[in-house]
């Protein structure tokens, strides 16, 4: 069994070599990863399911689905991507060419987390790959039978010079972390991301965080109930409420409240049925430990059940529950709920939700459900998180022209489409000087003076549109 | 409370009020810079010239014509910039808003060097002021000349809450560094670069780190010789070789060796005359310190040309090496001094090798009239920046991002750069509550026909021109007739 040094070694050996510049082989890598999926969907749905109850539904939609989707936009616009980008120069530059050009970095890390395990590893390692790095899959030990199959898969369809998975908990990671890489891309929560930038700074390595928060859902105004309920409780209950972008706690004031309850608990007898622990469309909590701590917060928080709070700890279960006056420092409010919790705070205005928003840490999504165009607005133009969808939840990740990341404690840097292949490159400026037109150098050169000074201020500050400024250090 | 978290404490208070995002708050703000850059000529160009001996015509052409281009451009396209971006949309979003907004990151720290005290200090300032953000200035108290202009003047041109200067050296900077920042914006070594990226990991703070290394030069023995090492020259003695991308040291065929000798010579008597000590053109170590630091590099070293120097003045004559080792001591860090190594390799693949066996540099140059070369050069090799046959001007296209790889930095900046570096660009889909019988294929209670509708809808790309819109306008029109038919008869 390799060591993890000799692992590294390996990856840098094949790196160094230039084997995964060139496009057909990312191009091959990338089909290589399609055909993956294609060919294992079964033990797939298989894994996803022992590991958390995932719906077939679930694990094609936001396993499958987004992925293969994510390796097809890379195939088609790789071209594109891996092209320089030539750009503007002003009068004394005229005869040169500036361009800028898109380089791997080296042997990347990526680290997943174990709620959408397959997804968040496999989709930054389609950045990784199409920007023609080499990198190390270090996938949760948590989801145990995903670990397994990624385990045994990738070495079976991507090349095992170039990419390689590595198993084990926290002691493996940790020493992981010790070893240089060139990027170190991790998706989970903030104490152990603090972690990983200390290990980073050791070596200067940059890092990619997808974190967390709280995903605050204000709803406000005028709307329709009946809709916003369904995507509201799609949204929350998606993934038995793991979703590191699922709506946290509901904004609203009292008549709100009491006009959208009965819609949620017609939403959720619709999709779940009258019992939802014999619904197959309902998945599990991922294990005992996760379980507790959800049953902890329920027993501990002050709140009023009004939906759901049932529980069984042998099938990890834990009903798609409401939770109303709930206040600020209720132990709900207090971390990530990332279970099928969901706490209604009340508040008496929009300005009160808002400020309520913004005295907290940025988090990774923020939703805001109204018919009034101007609410939604306000929302938006008064809060800051790392992306803002209007009138339903987490559907603006399955977009790969936007970028999906963090600010502040929900992360740094983002991916998915081209921002993947963009977190996963160095952009190099290059410029190609003209060997003529020495007599404008001539300006800059000492004896400095006056005269010559005047002359370059005007070559180089040309004003033209779509010139670049440019100015001679 | 300490002075440097009063200052940030202000900062984010002032931050918080939200005048800053304002793009015409952000526009007068960048003029005032502009006038205080053209006003202030004066007392900027004693500060340098008492700091880094830094002549009179040196200031703006080092330092303030760069910013003022820099201003220029962000006030000129701000509106562009800041405008919300469209992005392609997926089948289920074709009637929804689908863009991205850059928005503020709050309070940031701009923490500068002394090299090139304006340029390496304010010009991460002007994206940062572009952005919309608040921001801490931590000049570098090695040019305290310059550090006490900046104190002294640049509150009397900017929103003093907004943008405070803050001095001070160690003590100070480990005071604020404790402090929570959105961002911090560092230039300067590699060590103390790490100290800031774990200080930053507390608060999960990004970082851009513009840092060095030995930037290479390769000389091929096909190019103009003669232009090639004046502007090798020009390069590498600007400021005493106190430049992050000044050529570190040069690679060349043993044959060209005394060529390139006697060509540089020649240029550094033209430029500074047959007596540099005495040339008002050319500068002056920064301290004691770094004087007695390159001295030291020049053991075991042949001196071809210069080599005079004079410890009470920090003076070190523009100086070439010979012959040197790979294993020399003035190769066994960044020379950030007027010391260029010639190096000799038989070829571009050694170069190449040579280059590739070392940290990433900030910049790396090829001399050559050969095209095909230098672009084969870039190809295998990696480094911050790249410019051919000339140095150090890719830093003054505003349209190149400039920044490091590996050991060299990371993250860039420049013009547009500047602005989306200290940005946070926010994902936005807009969407109404109409349409929800769309939905209902994603909704449990699930079924294979609904996962069917659902793997096409909701997650297939496509491209859309502008005439493809109109059609599958039209396509969705009929679908959705389908779908809503099927569905709503259930």
């Amino acid at each position: 069994m390799e060591s993890q040094k000799q692992v590294l070694e390996r990856l840098r050996a094949a790196f160094r070599s230039g084997v995964t510049l060139p496009m057909h082989f990312r191009l091959t890598q990338l089909e290589a990863m399609m055909s993956l999926f294609e060919d294992n969907e079964n033990q797939i749905l298989e894994a996803l399911h022992e590991d958390l109850a995932k719906p077939k539904f679930e694990t094609v939609l936001s396993e499958i689905e987004i992925v293969v989707n994510d390796i097809c936009y890379a195939i088609s616009n790789l071209q594109t991507w891996m092209q320089p980008t030539y750009v503007g120069t002003n009068l004394a530059t005229k005869l040169d060419d500036c361009f800028v050009r898109s380089e791997p970095l080296g042997v990347v890390l990526i680290i997943g987390a174990w709620n959408y395990p397959l997804h968040l590893i496999l989709l930054p390692l389609i950045g990784a790959i199409a920007a023609g790095n080499c990198a190390i899959l270090k996938p949760s030990e948590i989801s145990r039978a995903t670990e397994k199959l990624l385990a045994e898969l990738i070495p079976k369809y991507l090349s095992q010079e170039c990419y390689a998975v590595v198993c084990g908990g926290a002691e493996e990671t940790k020493t992981l972390l010790e070893n240089r890489f060139d990027h170190i891309f991790y998706t989970g929560s903030q104490s152990v991301a603090r972690c990983i930038l200390l290990a980073a700074a050791v070596h200067l390595t940059p890092v990619t965080l997808e974190l967390g928060g709280k995903c605050p859902c204000l709803i406000y105004g005028r709307l329709d109930m009946k809709a916003a309920a369904k995507r509201l409780v799609w949204a929350k209950f998606f993934n038995t409420g793991q979703s590191c972008v699922a709506p946290d706690y509901v904004l609203c004031t009292t008549e709100t409240r009491d006009a959208l309850l009965p819609f949620i608990k017609e939403a959720l007898e619709s999709f779940y049925g009258s019992d939802p622990q014999q619904s197959p469309d309902l998945g599990r909590i991922v294990t005992d430990r996760h379980w507790d701590r959800l049953v902890e917060l329920l027993k501990k928080s002050e709140g009023k059940i009004v939906i759901g709070g049932e529980s069984d700890k042998k099938t990890k279960y834990i009903a798609p529950t409401v939770i109303v006056d709930v206040i600020e420092s209720d132990a709900l409010m207090q971390e990530e709920i990332f279970g099928p919790i969901l706490p209604i705070i009340t508040i008496k205005s929009l300005d009160e939700a808002i400020n309520f928003v913004n005295e907290r840490e940025k988090p990774l999504a923020l939703y805001a459900f109204s018919d009034e165009s101007q609410v939604v607005t306000t929302v938006l133009e008064r809060t800051s998180s790392g992306g803002f969808c209007s009138n339903d939840g987490i559907v603006h990740m399955s977009l790969p022209g936007l970028p999906f990341g963090g600010v502040g404690a929900s992360g740094m840097g983002n991916y998915h489409g081209r921002w993947g292949f963009e977190t996963f490159s160095h952009k190099r400026g290059c410029m190609m000087r003209s060997w003529l037109l020495e007599c404008v150098n001539v300006l800059r050169y000492p004896p400095y003076n006056e005269s010559n000074l005047s002359w370059l201020r005007w070559a180089t500050t040309a004003k033209k549109k779509g010139w670049a400024a440019c100015s001679v250090m | 409370m300490s002075r440097e978290q009063k200052a940030v404490d202000r900062a984010r208070k002032a931050f918080l009020t939200g005048r800053s995002k304002s793009l015409e708050y952000r526009i007068a703000q960048l003029k005032n810079l502009l006038r205080f850059v053209r006003e202030r000529q004066t007392e900027i160009s004693e500060g340098l010239r008492k700091d880094l001996r830094r002549s009179e015509c040196g200031t703006p052409l080092y330092e303030t014509l760069g910013l003022e281009s820099e201003i220029n451009l962000a006030v000129r396209d701000l509106k562009q910039w800041a405008a919300p971006r469209p992005v392609s949309k997926s089948m289920m979003t074709i009637s929804d808003q689908v863009y991205i907004q850059p928005e503020p990151l709050g309070v940031v720290l701009v923490i500068g060097a002394w090299n090139y005290p304006w340029a390496v200090t304010i010009g991460p300032l002007i994206g940062a002021i572009a952005a919309g953000n608040a921001a801490v200035i931590k000049p570098s108290e090695v040019s305290s000349h310059t550090s006490k202009v900046m104190e002294d003047l640049l509150p009397l041109y900017l929103d003093k809450e907004l943008y405070p200067v803050v001095t001070g050296g160690v003590t100070e900077t480990q005071e604020l560094l404790k402090q929570r920042f959105d961002h911090i914006f560092y230039t300067g070594n590699g060590t103390v670069a790490k100290i800031i990226m774990e200080a930053a990991a507390k608060h999960l703070t990004p970082t851009t780190l513009e840092l060095g290394g030995k930037s290479p030069c390769y000389i091929d023995n096909n190019c103009d010789l003669s232009v090639a090492c004046r502007r090798i020259a020009w390069g590498k003695y600007s400021n005493c070789g106190q430049t992050c991308i000044a050529p570190d040291y040069i690679l060349c065929d043993p044959s060209m060796q005394d060529r390139v000798i006697e060509e540089i010579k020649k240029n550094i008597k033209e430029f500074y005359t047959e007596d540099p000590q005495k040339c008002p053109d050319y500068g002056r170590i920064i301290n004691q310190r770094h004087f007695k630091r390159l001295m030291g590099l020049l053991e075991g070293s042949t001196i071809a040309v210069g080599g005079e120097n004079e410890e009470s003045e920090c003076y070190i004559a523009p100086t070439v090496l010979r012959d040197v080792k790979p294993d020399a001591k003035v190769m066994q860090e960044e020379i950030f001094g007027p010391l260029l190594p010639i190096l000799t390799v038989s070829s571009a693949d050694e170069a190449i090798k040579f280059i590739n066996q070392r940290e990433r540099p900030l910049a790396f140059y090829i001399f050559s009239s050969d095209n095909k070369l230098i672009k084969r050069m870039i190809a295998e090799t990696s480094s911050g920046g790249v410019l051919a046959n000339d140095c150090l001007m890719h830093f003054s296209v505003t349209s190149l991002p400039f920044g490091g790889v590996g050991n060299s930095g990371m993250g860039h900046y420049h013009g547009k750069y500047g602005f989306d570096n200290l940005s946070h660009l926010r994902s936005c889909l807009i969407k109404q509550l109409k349409m929800e019988g769309m939905n209902k294929m994603r909704y449990p209670p699930h079924t294979e026909d609904k996962l069917g509708w659902a793997r096409f809808f909701i997650l297939k790309h496509v491209d859309f021109g502008s005439l493809g819109r109109m059609a599958l306008l039209a396509l969705m029109a009929v679908f959705v007739a389908v779908i809503l038919q099927r569905y709503f008869t259930n």
